[in-house]
């Protein structure tokens, strides 16, 4: 078991973890956000943060993310590349936009990714470039769509299509499941799995979607402090989990 | 100037006669110049929902002419472009500062400012019919080194828009996704409030208080009843912008009523028509 309640240090990784995070604590104020949180991921690994709303699974990300200031270490290393600032691609959570925006996949792929000015014709080289960037989550059909007449799924595909220009190292992805329907999440899981294989990446995604965890190889349980973490078996059937979600079942219940 | 009145010249107006009505081609050149402005920023502006900030700004300038018009200044206007910038970058902190809804914030403000505004003016028993003028507004009074500073503020609001725009409207579509491609988002609507702050302010006199809101919101509005992209959506409000100011004008000059008023009554029926025909689900 690579994931380990707090106080343990790596020790059979053999220098494959992509990253690593090591008594990592989080203040705010008078608040302890995170307390003592220390787990790895491995390369090609998909690891799901579970906790209740407030546990500081969002805290936990901003930290990786380099948005917030922490105390402990936060560190990313490569077999190949050796000990370096690992390139993260983050899918923020998504509120849903508004149906009338005036805005197309490709007008937010240009503002976001490029200095070009969105309101100036687009040149072809970078329409080509981004139905490339696109076709990674087989979305090449939307680029001429409106933001607002997207589905939940779309917009996840679209955004995880942003978050994967430059083809990150890790792939962060805060609640990719909701809004959106069953099979919207079915397509979302397999590309992940299609992703992180022919790329090899690892991915880091918290979600309230018990569903979603049988497709996960290691499954965190987050309040404050790692409560409870290993494959989704033993985490959905450990103490810390029925005391959290009482009478809620594995599976189904959101 | 002499190049303009000579174009002028050309159209088959009666007042664009040779030599005739220059408060007539001044004023034609100083819509060409204040549409574009608004016709951009509204774009924006609706984007950031925040069509009553304009209004507040207005209130703003308001205040800012009272009170340099109380110090004794001969152009007041830049006490209220300082006051009205002052205003905006207030305004931003303290949105970024509480839970409240930015309409909550907004009326704060705009409540304020106009108290303000009118004790100021009255104060020491005044009366307030000497800026009855600013309620209303009077183009045709536009001169040509008010012109000269308008076209200079198109140029760097257009220069805001080639630089910035991509940050602005990332930011208003979805904030944790600009914040997360490195966009500072309170310097970009810090920025973008004192662009609209200094615009509304120094066409204020122009326009007129009332309606000046109106110029900020139609365009933008009218624009995304039609638009599917970016493009579409700033070319139709500039245009929009454009036409309706030209058909202002006339208006006003034929007709003869307020200047302000009548290209916002353009702006109107342009809403309703675009509304018509606009853009069902692609």
């Amino acid at each position: 078991m690579i994931l380990r309640k707090p106080k343990h240090t790596c020790g059979g990784c053999h220098g494959k973890c992509c990253l690593k995070v090591e008594h990592l604590s989080v203040r705010m104020g008078e608040d302890q956000i995170l307390e003592d949180v220390s787990f790895h991921l491995h390369c090609g690994e998909l690891i799901a943060l579970i906790g209740p709303n407030g546990a500081g699974k969002s805290s936990l990300f901003k930290s990786i993310l380099g948005e917030m200031p922490y105390h402990g270490t936060i560190s990313f290393q490569s077999a190949e590349l050796g000990l370096q600032k690992a390139r993260i691609g983050y899918v923020p959570q998504s509120p849903g936009f508004d149906p009338g925006d005036p805005m197309s996949v490709l007008d937010l792929f240009v503002s976001a990714t490029t200095d070009y000015p969105v309101f100036l014709p687009i040149p072809k080289a970078i329409r080509r470039k981004v139905i490339d960037c696109l076709s990674r989550v087989n979305g090449e059909g939307l680029i001429d769509k409106r933001l607002g007449t997207l589905s939940g799924g779309e917009i996840q595909r679209v955004l995880l299509a942003m978050a994967l220009e430059p083809i990150p190292n890790l792939l962060i992805l805060d609640e990719p499941m909701s809004g959106v329907d069953i099979e919207g999440e079915r397509q979302l899981l397999d590309l992940l799995d299609q992703i992180r294989e022919k790329y090899d990446l690892s991915v880091l995604l918290s979600t309230h979607d018990f569903q979603t965890l049988g497709r996960v190889d290691k499954v965190i349980l987050l309040q404050k402090k790692i409560l409870a973490a290993g494959p989704t078996g033993e985490v959905l059937c450990s103490d810390a989990f029925r005391r959290l979600f009482g009478s809620q079942q594995e599976g189904g219940v959101r | 100037m002499d190049l303009w009145y000579q174009l002028v010249d050309l159209l088959p107006f009666e007042w664009a006669e040779p030599g005739r009505m220059l408060f007539m081609k001044n004023a034609l050149l100083a819509i060409l110049v204040i549409s574009p402005l608004f016709g951009l920023l509204s774009t924006m502006v609706v984007e950031k929902k925040m069509s009553f900030f304009s209004d507040a700004l207005g209130h703003s300038a308001f205040t800012g002419i009272a009170a340099g018009t109380l110090a004794g200044f001969t152009d007041p206007s830049w006490c209220a472009v300082l006051l009205a910038v002052c205003f905006a970058l207030l305004f931003t902190w303290v949105r970024n500062r509480t839970n409240l809804a930015s309409d909550t914030v907004i009326g704060v403000f705009s409540s304020t400012a106009v108290a303000l505004g009118i004790f100021l003016s009255t104060l020491g028993g005044r009366s307030f019919t000497k800026f009855n003028s600013l309620l209303v507004g009077d183009i045709l009074s536009v001169t040509p080194e008010k012109i000269a500073l308008l076209a200079l503020i198109l140029l760097l609001v257009a220069l805001l828009w080639l630089t910035s725009l991509n940050q602005i409207a990332l930011s208003a579509i979805h904030p944790a996704l600009a914040r997360s491609r490195g966009v500072q988002l309170i310097r970009q609507e810090a920025l973008f409030n004192c662009a609209v702050a200094v615009v509304v302010t120094l066409s204020m006199t122009w326009v007129g208080l009332l309606v000046i809101n109106s110029l900020l919101v139609l365009p933008g509005a009218a624009a995304r009843n039609l638009a599917r992209n970016m493009r579409q959506y700033t070319w139709i409000s500039l245009a929009l912008a454009l036409i309706s100011g030209f058909t202002g004008l006339m208006m006003s000059y034929y007709i003869g009523a307020s200047t302000g008023a009548s290209i916002t009554l353009v702006l109107a029926l342009c809403f309703a028509l675009t509304f018509c025909f606009r853009k069902r689900c692609l």
